[in-house]
């Protein structure tokens, strides 16, 4: 930094004593840090690391209480089939919720989308393709509706997807007259559908096409957050909206696309749960909504915007599949799954907010 | 009313006359006229709530007038959005500085203008041009003497509040290739930071790109305004020169304590 002091005149008589004072301009203080310090600054500066270690424990933790039935590598396979669903509609919870808004349709949104796919493709059999990306195009109709209310009519996204929350499942159960499509018919009429659902072994662990195709979304997804523009600028915008749009970024443009875009990855995911559990009922994937919000959550993405990303969503849906699963090898009882689940929430956002009180 | 004193007969490069702006009752700008003319710097100034900076926001693109016009080089110009203005070549350091604190510097310089990858990754896969935004940023913080930040990938909510202005002029500077308007450059600043950030306006003068300084600071602007527009009461009152004024006629002008000869005559 150029010492002003004392190489130009100083322009103002109370600059003078400027000459006598440091000549140091903006610089950083290097201050003694204790060790709690330097841990907050590293998790401000590293935000998937927080979620990182919580998984690598919580593996360590269960493998040494469980021993090899948890640490086996089908179980491990197993728990990463068991967490594709919610690390696909977490992708399309971690876009929201970047933009500092909340979608707690995305549940809804996927289970109508699987049952517009059935109904087209195996009770009224039309081509697969075809059901498919009507199913596609219905997500994407579903995130309209939710892009249009939150950016036209100007209401927090909260309100906004827990009224379309129950106007998407109502009209699942209308739509399909509460009647699952079985497995036999689905595989009979439209094996398409239940494609990632196709298991593929490798040396004794197995997976199946939609973890993969989860993990091929999470890439993109990542891809798009960090090397393109409007990755950036879906940051921008939870950050701080008025910065943003006085940058020139069209800010209700990039809100409404999200909710689009979240629509779409909902439609995908209800490919991966037909995929999952073969048969198409209306009442599947209740859990889907706030196990999603968990995952992006537990994953060290932030509730008020500007923070998060894919990867620690990913991280985070499998720290509950690691917990679910390793509970009911210990063989406690679900409700205590449901407990531990719960605890997880409030510590990573505690932590989430005491990693953000980081002095600069 | 007269043109600025030391420039007469000149093409103002930007020029607005008779802007309107209401919000319900309250009227903030109330034709409220505008003159800059090439390679200035014209500090404006006004009591608080004399639409200062709705006068700003119009010019900068952020605030879409209700009446008048706006002419850049002579020609007429509706700035719709900020980037209208950006794009033609009118840069604005916002009070607030409009900053993304989670974003790094370089990606900050270039929210909203980023640089895309030469060649099919960057027309297909839309993928951003880092090496060269991190490469220009550091240029343009060095060549204004701000490189004292340890990375140019540093988040911005790791700074001082002295370097993020520093960040926020700097991309003005770096982007404004006629018209560098800046909001309370050092409200929020330090006696040596302050001083700085005069330096930078300076600088950015001397490449020939005007100047609009938004000021309370009375000793900064008679320092280094060509010229002094004073506004009241929603529209221009008058343009003084600093030499021949002193700050206490500025601020009995721009309180309403005094009228100035040309408009009461």
């Amino acid at each position: 930094m150029t010492d002003i002091g004392s190489s130009r005149p100083a322009a103002q008589a109370f600059e003078l004593v400027l000459d006598k004072g440091e000549s140091r301009v903006a610089e950083f203080e290097v201050r003694a840090r204790s060790p709690l310090q330097k841990l907050q600054h590293f998790l401000h500066a590293n935000p998937t690391a927080v979620p990182a270690i919580v998984l690598l424990l919580s593996v360590a933790a269960f493998g040494f209480t469980v021993g090899s039935r948890f640490l086996s590598t089908f179980n491990l396979s197993l728990i990463i089939q068991q967490v594709t669903i919610i690390g696909v509609i977490g992708a399309a919870q971690t876009l929201i919720v970047i933009t500092a808004g909340i979608d707690l349709s995305v549940g809804a949104i996927m289970v109508l989308c699987s049952v517009i796919m059935g109904k087209l493709a195996v009770t009224m059999g039309l081509p697969a393709p075809i059901a498919l990306l009507a199913g596609v195009a219905a997500g994407a109709g579903c995130g309209v509706l939710n892009g249009a209310l939150v950016t036209r009519l100007k209401l927090p996204p909260f309100i906004v997807t827990l009224g379309t929350w129950s106007i998407f499942f109502a009209l699942n159960l209308w739509y399909s007259a509460s009647e699952t499509i079985r497995s036999q018919e689905v595989a009979k009429i439209a094996p398409l559908l239940q494609a990632l659902g196709t298991p593929v072994n490798v040396l004794g662990a197995r997976f199946t096409y939609g973890s993969f195709f989860m993990l091929g979304l999470v890439a993109l997804i990542w891809f798009v957050l960090n090397r393109t523009a409007f990755g950036r600028h879906l940051y921008a915008v939870g950050d701080d909206p008025d910065a943003a749009r006085l940058s020139g970024i069209r800010t209700d443009r990039i809100l409404f696309s999200v909710y689009v875009i979240a629509g779409v990855i909902c439609a995908l995911g209800a490919w991966t749960l037909i995929g999952r559990i073969g048969s198409i009922s209306p009442q599947a994937g209740q859990t889907a909504n706030l196990d999603s919000i968990t995952a992006v959550v537990v994953g060290g993405a932030s509730l008020f915007g500007g923070r998060g990303s894919i990867i620690g969503t990913l991280i985070g849906a499998l720290i509950v599949g690691v917990f679910r699963n390793g509970l009911a090898l210990s063989d406690v009882d679900v409700l205590w799954q449901e407990f531990a689940v719960g605890w997880l929430i409030i510590i990573a956002v505690a932590l989430d907010q005491w990693i953000r009180k980081v002095s600069a | 009313m007269s043109a600025g004193p030391n420039v007469p007969g000149a093409t103002p490069l930007l020029q607005a006359r008779g802007l309107n702006k209401r919000y319900g009752r309250v009227t903030a700008l109330d034709h409220a006229d505008f003159d800059l003319y090439q390679g200035e710097i014209l500090a404006v100034i006004g009591d608080n709530g004399a639409g200062k900076s709705s006068l700003i926001r119009a010019l900068s693109g952020a605030l879409v007038p209700d009446a008048g016009e706006i002419r850049l080089a002579g020609m007429p110009v509706a700035f719709r959005s900020p980037l209208d203005a950006q794009a033609a070549g009118i840069e604005t350091v916002h009070q607030t500085l409009a900053l993304s604190p989670s974003l790094s510097i370089a990606d900050n310089m270039f929210l909203g203008r980023e640089l895309r990858r030469a060649g099919p990754l960057g027309t297909i896969c839309r993928m951003l041009d880092r090496k060269a935004m991190q490469r220009i940023a550091r240029e343009k913080l060095t060549e204004l003497g701000l490189m004292t930040v340890q990375s140019i990938n540093q988040r911005v909510e790791t700074l001082s509040g002295g370097q993020r202005q520093g960040v926020a002029v700097a991309r003005a500077a770096a982007f404004g290739s006629r018209v560098v308007i800046m909001d309370e450059p050092t409200a929020a600043l330090g006696v040596k930071e302050s001083r700085r950030v005069l330096e930078l306006i300076l600088d950015v003068r001397r490449r020939g790109i005007s100047v609009v300084l938004i000021s309370h600071n009375m000793p900064h602007v008679f320092e280094i305004a060509d010229r002094i527009h004073i506004h009241r009461l929603g529209r221009r009152l008058t343009v003084i020169d600093p030499k021949s004024y002193t700050m206490s006629d500025a601020v009995a002008f721009m309180t309403g304590a005094r009228v100035p000869i040309e408009v009461a005559a």
